[in-house]
Protein backbone atom coordinates (compact mmCIF):
# COMPACT_ATOMS: atom_id res chain seq x y z
CA UNK A 1 0.00 0.00 0.00
CA UNK A 2 2.73 2.45 0.65
CA UNK A 3 5.39 3.58 -1.65
CA UNK A 4 7.99 2.72 0.20
CA UNK A 5 7.70 -1.33 -0.19
CA UNK A 6 9.03 -0.67 -4.16
CA UNK A 7 13.10 -1.69 -4.50
CA UNK A 8 14.73 -0.61 -7.40
CA UNK A 9 18.24 -2.19 -8.69
CA UNK A 10 18.89 1.89 -8.62
CA UNK A 11 18.16 1.78 -4.51
CA UNK A 12 20.71 -1.48 -4.26
CA UNK A 13 23.89 -0.07 -5.98
CA UNK A 14 23.45 2.94 -3.96
CA UNK A 15 22.59 1.33 -0.70
CA UNK A 16 19.79 3.97 0.19
CA UNK A 17 19.46 2.63 3.77
CA UNK A 18 15.42 1.65 3.62
CA UNK A 19 13.40 1.18 7.03
CA UNK A 20 9.69 0.49 6.92
CA UNK A 21 7.03 2.11 8.38
CA UNK A 22 6.81 1.41 12.26
CA UNK A 23 10.61 -0.09 12.22
CA UNK A 24 12.00 0.15 15.69
CA UNK A 25 13.69 3.32 16.39
CA UNK A 26 16.71 1.89 18.82
CA UNK A 27 18.15 -0.74 17.35
CA UNK A 28 19.92 -1.26 21.36
CA UNK A 29 19.17 0.15 24.70
CA UNK A 30 22.52 2.15 25.05
CA UNK A 31 20.78 3.98 21.70
CA UNK A 32 17.89 4.71 23.74
CA UNK A 33 19.23 5.92 27.24
CA UNK A 34 21.89 8.26 25.07
CA UNK A 35 18.14 9.67 23.00
CA UNK A 36 16.90 10.36 26.39
CA UNK A 37 20.41 11.48 28.16
CA UNK A 38 20.27 14.46 25.51
CA UNK A 39 16.73 15.34 25.48
CA UNK A 40 16.81 15.27 29.31
CA UNK A 41 20.07 17.12 29.85
CA UNK A 42 18.88 19.74 27.41
CA UNK A 43 15.46 20.37 29.02
CA UNK A 44 17.70 20.84 32.28
CA UNK A 45 19.44 24.01 30.81
CA UNK A 46 22.35 21.86 30.19
CA UNK A 47 22.76 22.85 26.46
CA UNK A 48 20.90 24.86 24.00
CA UNK A 49 19.34 22.77 21.01
CA UNK A 50 21.54 24.36 19.10
CA UNK A 51 24.35 23.29 20.34
CA UNK A 52 23.79 19.78 20.36
CA UNK A 53 22.52 20.34 16.78
CA UNK A 54 26.08 21.40 16.05
CA UNK A 55 28.08 18.93 18.16
CA UNK A 56 26.00 16.56 16.37
CA UNK A 57 26.62 17.95 13.02
CA UNK A 58 30.31 17.37 13.44
CA UNK A 59 30.11 14.08 14.53
CA UNK A 60 27.83 13.01 11.57
CA UNK A 61 30.01 14.73 9.19
CA UNK A 62 33.00 12.91 9.78
CA UNK A 63 34.23 11.28 6.71
CA UNK A 64 34.43 8.07 7.84
CA UNK A 65 30.70 7.75 9.48
CA UNK A 66 28.87 4.91 7.33
CA UNK A 67 26.81 5.77 4.23
CA UNK A 68 24.00 4.21 5.28
CA UNK A 69 23.55 5.71 8.75
CA UNK A 70 24.44 2.40 10.75
CA UNK A 71 26.87 4.50 13.16
CA UNK A 72 24.29 7.14 13.63
CA UNK A 73 24.01 6.62 17.19
CA UNK A 74 27.94 6.38 17.96
CA UNK A 75 28.18 9.25 16.26
CA UNK A 76 25.24 10.60 18.98
CA UNK A 77 27.31 8.90 22.13
CA UNK A 78 30.42 10.96 20.89
CA UNK A 79 28.93 14.08 20.35
CA UNK A 80 27.14 14.45 23.45
CA UNK A 81 30.69 13.46 25.06
CA UNK A 82 32.19 15.92 23.25
CA UNK A 83 29.37 18.67 24.20
CA UNK A 84 29.57 17.70 27.95
CA UNK A 85 33.15 17.93 27.74
CA UNK A 86 32.86 21.38 26.09
CA UNK A 87 30.25 22.75 28.74
CA UNK A 88 32.54 21.25 31.56
CA UNK A 89 30.42 18.45 32.89
CA UNK A 90 32.22 15.71 32.12
CA UNK A 91 35.73 15.50 31.11
CA UNK A 92 37.05 13.49 28.59
CA UNK A 93 39.42 11.20 30.82
CA UNK A 94 37.00 10.73 32.90
CA UNK A 95 34.62 9.27 31.15
CA UNK A 96 36.68 6.95 29.86
CA UNK A 97 38.33 5.72 32.64
CA UNK A 98 34.35 4.54 33.82
CA UNK A 99 34.04 3.94 30.25
CA UNK A 100 36.37 0.89 30.72
CA UNK A 101 35.42 0.65 34.49
CA UNK A 102 32.03 -0.25 33.46
CA UNK A 103 33.66 -3.13 30.68
CA UNK A 104 35.85 -4.49 33.44
CA UNK A 105 32.44 -4.84 35.61
CA UNK A 106 30.65 -6.44 33.23
CA UNK A 107 32.97 -9.33 32.47
CA UNK A 108 33.56 -9.48 36.01
CA UNK A 109 29.97 -10.07 36.83
CA UNK A 110 28.43 -13.49 36.29
CA UNK A 111 25.62 -14.23 34.02
CA UNK A 112 22.47 -13.13 35.52
CA UNK A 113 23.47 -10.69 38.29
CA UNK A 114 23.03 -7.04 37.75
CA UNK A 115 25.70 -5.65 36.19
CA UNK A 116 27.13 -2.45 39.19
CA UNK A 117 30.51 -0.85 38.73
CA UNK A 118 31.65 -2.14 42.04
CA UNK A 119 32.17 -5.39 40.15
CA UNK A 120 35.17 -3.92 38.22
CA UNK A 121 37.92 -5.88 40.35
CA UNK A 122 39.95 -2.31 39.99
CA UNK A 123 37.96 0.05 41.60
CA UNK B 1 16.48 -7.24 -0.97
CA UNK B 2 20.34 -7.09 0.05
CA UNK B 3 21.21 -3.84 1.08
CA UNK B 4 24.91 -2.99 2.62
CA UNK B 5 25.55 -2.40 6.20
CA UNK B 6 28.70 -0.29 7.12
CA UNK B 7 29.94 -0.90 10.51
CA UNK B 8 31.55 1.76 13.10
CA UNK B 9 34.97 1.93 14.10
CA UNK B 10 34.07 -0.36 16.98
CA UNK B 11 32.95 -3.07 14.80
CA UNK B 12 29.49 -4.20 16.47
CA UNK B 13 29.69 -7.19 14.22
CA UNK B 14 32.69 -8.81 15.73
CA UNK B 15 31.75 -9.87 19.13
CA UNK B 16 30.83 -12.94 18.31
CA UNK B 17 34.57 -13.64 17.24
CA UNK B 18 35.46 -12.86 20.62
CA UNK B 19 36.01 -15.38 24.16
CA UNK B 20 32.88 -16.01 25.75
CA UNK B 21 32.70 -13.69 29.11
CA UNK B 22 29.95 -14.25 30.90
CA UNK B 23 28.66 -10.40 30.51
CA UNK B 24 30.45 -7.97 28.14
CA UNK B 25 29.93 -4.34 27.26
CA UNK B 26 30.91 -2.97 24.30
CA UNK B 27 32.32 0.64 23.83
CA UNK B 28 29.29 2.09 23.34
CA UNK B 29 27.21 0.97 25.91
CA UNK B 30 29.87 1.09 28.49
CA UNK B 31 30.38 4.80 27.43
CA UNK B 32 26.60 5.57 27.92
CA UNK B 33 26.86 4.12 31.46
CA UNK B 34 30.07 6.16 31.90
CA UNK B 35 27.98 9.00 30.73
CA UNK B 36 25.08 7.83 33.12
CA UNK B 37 27.15 7.58 36.17
CA UNK B 38 29.42 10.88 35.73
CA UNK B 39 26.16 12.69 35.50
CA UNK B 40 24.29 10.51 38.17
CA UNK B 41 27.05 11.62 40.89
CA UNK B 42 26.56 15.38 39.53
CA UNK B 43 22.76 15.35 40.38
CA UNK B 44 22.01 16.39 36.68
CA UNK B 45 19.98 13.60 35.99
CA UNK B 46 16.89 11.69 37.31
CA UNK B 47 16.21 8.59 36.00
CA UNK B 48 12.78 8.05 36.50
CA UNK B 49 12.33 11.27 33.66
CA UNK B 50 15.13 9.28 31.87
CA UNK B 51 12.49 6.28 31.14
CA UNK B 52 9.43 8.27 30.67
CA UNK B 53 11.40 10.22 27.85
CA UNK B 54 12.27 7.12 26.11
CA UNK B 55 8.46 5.49 26.80
CA UNK B 56 7.42 8.40 25.40
CA UNK B 57 9.15 8.15 21.84
CA UNK B 58 9.24 4.28 21.87
CA UNK B 59 5.48 4.40 22.24
CA UNK B 60 3.03 7.21 22.15
CA UNK B 61 4.76 9.47 20.24
CA UNK B 62 4.96 8.60 16.24
CA UNK B 63 3.61 9.87 13.15
CA UNK B 64 -0.20 8.83 13.71
CA UNK B 65 -0.25 11.95 15.14
CA UNK B 66 1.11 13.95 12.18
CA UNK B 67 -1.35 11.93 10.48
CA UNK B 68 -4.19 13.75 12.00
CA UNK B 69 -2.90 17.22 11.41
CA UNK B 70 -2.95 16.24 8.14
CA UNK B 71 -6.47 14.81 8.28
CA UNK B 72 -8.15 17.55 9.71
CA UNK B 73 -6.49 20.10 7.13
CA UNK B 74 -7.81 17.88 4.29
CA UNK B 75 -11.58 18.16 6.58
CA UNK B 76 -11.30 21.46 7.81
CA UNK B 77 -10.80 24.10 5.19
CA UNK B 78 -10.25 26.62 7.83
CA UNK B 79 -7.63 24.85 9.93
CA UNK B 80 -5.75 24.19 6.82
CA UNK B 81 -5.61 27.93 6.26
CA UNK B 82 -4.13 28.06 10.09
CA UNK B 83 -1.39 25.30 9.43
CA UNK B 84 -1.04 27.23 6.64
CA UNK B 85 -0.23 30.63 7.91
CA UNK B 86 0.86 29.43 11.63
CA UNK B 87 1.94 25.85 11.87
CA UNK B 88 4.10 26.13 15.24
CA UNK B 89 0.25 27.04 17.03
CA UNK B 90 -1.72 24.95 14.63
CA UNK B 91 -0.27 22.06 15.88
CA UNK B 92 0.38 22.70 19.12
CA UNK B 93 -3.33 23.27 19.50
CA UNK B 94 -3.91 19.96 18.96
CA UNK B 95 -1.62 18.99 21.77
CA UNK B 96 1.64 17.85 19.71
CA UNK B 97 4.20 20.64 20.89
CA UNK B 98 8.54 19.77 20.53
CA UNK B 99 10.54 19.96 23.67
CA UNK B 100 13.13 21.45 21.94
CA UNK B 101 10.52 25.34 21.22
CA UNK B 102 11.19 24.19 17.66
CA UNK B 103 9.01 26.34 15.14
CA UNK B 104 7.20 24.21 12.58
CA UNK B 105 5.86 24.85 8.89
CA UNK B 106 3.34 23.01 6.82
CA UNK B 107 4.78 22.64 3.26
CA UNK B 108 1.53 21.55 0.98
CA UNK B 109 1.61 19.33 -1.89
CA UNK B 110 0.17 20.86 -5.05
CA UNK B 111 -0.18 19.36 -8.74
CA UNK B 112 2.54 21.71 -9.36
CA UNK B 113 4.58 21.56 -6.60
CA UNK B 114 5.90 18.18 -4.09
CA UNK B 115 7.52 18.68 -1.00
CA UNK B 116 10.67 16.95 0.24
CA UNK B 117 12.25 17.35 4.15
CA UNK B 118 15.46 16.85 4.73
CA UNK B 119 18.09 17.84 7.11
CA UNK B 120 21.68 18.32 5.60
CA UNK B 121 22.91 19.32 9.09
CA UNK B 122 22.22 16.72 11.05
CA UNK B 123 18.79 15.00 11.59
CA UNK B 124 16.51 17.91 12.79
CA UNK B 125 13.01 16.13 12.44
CA UNK B 126 9.46 17.34 13.34
CA UNK B 127 8.90 14.78 16.29
CA UNK B 128 6.29 16.02 18.10
CA UNK B 129 4.65 14.90 15.03
CA UNK B 130 6.22 12.36 13.20
CA UNK B 131 8.18 10.82 16.25
CA UNK B 132 11.61 9.61 16.03
CA UNK B 133 13.29 9.91 12.34
CA UNK B 134 13.83 6.17 10.30
CA UNK B 135 16.97 5.33 9.55
CA UNK B 136 17.85 6.55 6.00
CA UNK B 137 16.54 10.22 7.03
CA UNK B 138 19.50 9.88 9.33
CA UNK B 139 22.07 8.90 6.71
CA UNK B 140 24.75 10.78 4.49
CA UNK B 141 23.07 9.35 1.07
CA UNK B 142 20.21 10.69 2.12
CA UNK B 143 21.35 13.97 3.29
CA UNK B 144 23.38 14.49 0.38
CA UNK B 145 21.54 12.78 -2.31
CA UNK B 146 17.65 14.83 -1.51
CA UNK B 147 19.80 17.92 -2.52
CA UNK B 148 21.34 16.91 -5.34
CA UNK B 149 19.15 14.68 -6.97
CA UNK B 150 15.47 14.66 -5.55
CA UNK B 151 13.80 13.13 -8.45
CA UNK B 152 16.22 10.38 -8.13
CA UNK B 153 15.58 9.79 -4.28
CA UNK B 154 11.80 9.85 -5.10
CA UNK B 155 12.46 6.88 -7.99
CA UNK B 156 14.08 5.07 -5.06
CA UNK B 157 11.25 5.73 -3.12
CA UNK B 158 9.16 4.11 -5.60
CA UNK B 159 7.58 7.83 -6.55
CA UNK B 160 7.29 9.31 -9.86
CA UNK B 161 6.02 12.41 -10.30
CA UNK B 162 5.25 14.09 -14.02
CA UNK B 163 8.03 15.84 -15.31
CA UNK B 164 5.91 19.06 -15.02
CA UNK B 165 5.50 19.12 -11.13
CA UNK B 166 8.65 20.90 -9.76
CA UNK B 167 9.81 19.57 -6.11
CA UNK B 168 11.10 21.72 -3.73
CA UNK B 169 13.22 20.58 -0.86
CA UNK B 170 12.98 21.96 2.61
CA UNK B 171 16.08 21.76 4.83
CA UNK B 172 15.55 21.34 8.61
CA UNK B 173 16.96 23.18 11.36
CA UNK B 174 17.28 23.04 14.95
CA UNK B 175 14.65 26.22 15.02
CA UNK B 176 12.75 24.96 12.15
CA UNK B 177 11.08 21.71 10.93
CA UNK B 178 9.06 21.04 8.05
CA UNK B 179 5.71 19.10 7.95
CA UNK B 180 4.39 18.19 4.33
CA UNK B 181 0.48 17.89 3.77
CA UNK B 182 0.74 15.53 1.31
CA UNK B 183 -2.57 15.40 -1.51
CA UNK B 184 -5.84 14.12 -0.68
CA UNK B 185 -6.46 10.94 -2.38
CA UNK B 186 -9.16 10.80 -4.83
CA UNK B 187 -12.40 9.07 -3.38
CA UNK B 188 -12.15 9.99 0.03
CA UNK B 189 -15.14 12.67 -0.08
CA UNK B 190 -17.05 12.06 3.21
CA UNK B 191 -14.23 9.92 4.95
CA UNK B 192 -14.28 10.93 8.74
CA UNK B 193 -10.63 12.56 10.18
CA UNK B 194 -9.71 9.26 11.61
CA UNK B 195 -10.18 7.43 8.03
CA UNK B 196 -8.26 9.88 6.68
CA UNK B 197 -5.60 9.48 8.84
CA UNK B 198 -5.24 5.85 8.13
CA UNK B 199 -4.68 6.72 4.57
CA UNK B 200 -1.29 9.43 5.54
CA UNK B 201 1.87 7.27 5.74
CA UNK B 202 5.05 8.68 7.32
CA UNK B 203 6.89 8.82 4.52
CA UNK B 204 4.21 11.24 3.04
CA UNK B 205 4.60 13.75 5.60
CA UNK B 206 8.47 13.68 4.41
CA UNK B 207 8.06 13.67 1.09
CA UNK B 208 9.44 10.20 0.26
CA UNK B 209 5.86 9.08 -0.19
CA UNK B 210 2.63 10.02 -1.18
CA UNK B 211 -0.83 9.39 0.82
CA UNK B 212 -1.75 5.96 0.63
CA UNK B 213 -4.00 5.62 -2.46
CA UNK B 214 -7.86 4.42 -1.24
CA UNK B 215 -7.77 1.59 -3.77
CA UNK B 216 -8.93 -2.13 -2.49
CA UNK B 217 -9.27 -0.48 1.39
CA UNK B 218 -12.97 0.44 2.48
CA UNK B 219 -13.37 3.52 4.33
Amino acid sequence: MSQCETSSPFTEAEGLPRSAEGDPVFAEPWQAQAFALTVHLHERGVFGWNEWAASLSREVHRPERARDGADYFDAWVAALSHLLAEKGVADQETVLALQHSWQRAAEATPHGSPIVLENDPLR
Amino acid sequence: MSTHHHHGADGHDHDHDHHHHDNHYSDMQARVRALETVLTEKGLIDPAALDAIVETYETRVGPRNGALVVARAWAESDFADWLKRDATAAIASMGFTGRQGEHMRAVFNTTETHNLVVCTLCSCYPWAVLGLPPVWYKAPAYRSRAVIDPRGVLAEFGVSLPETTKIRVWDSTAELRYLVVPERPEGTEGWTQEELADLVTRDSMIGTGLASSVKGRAP
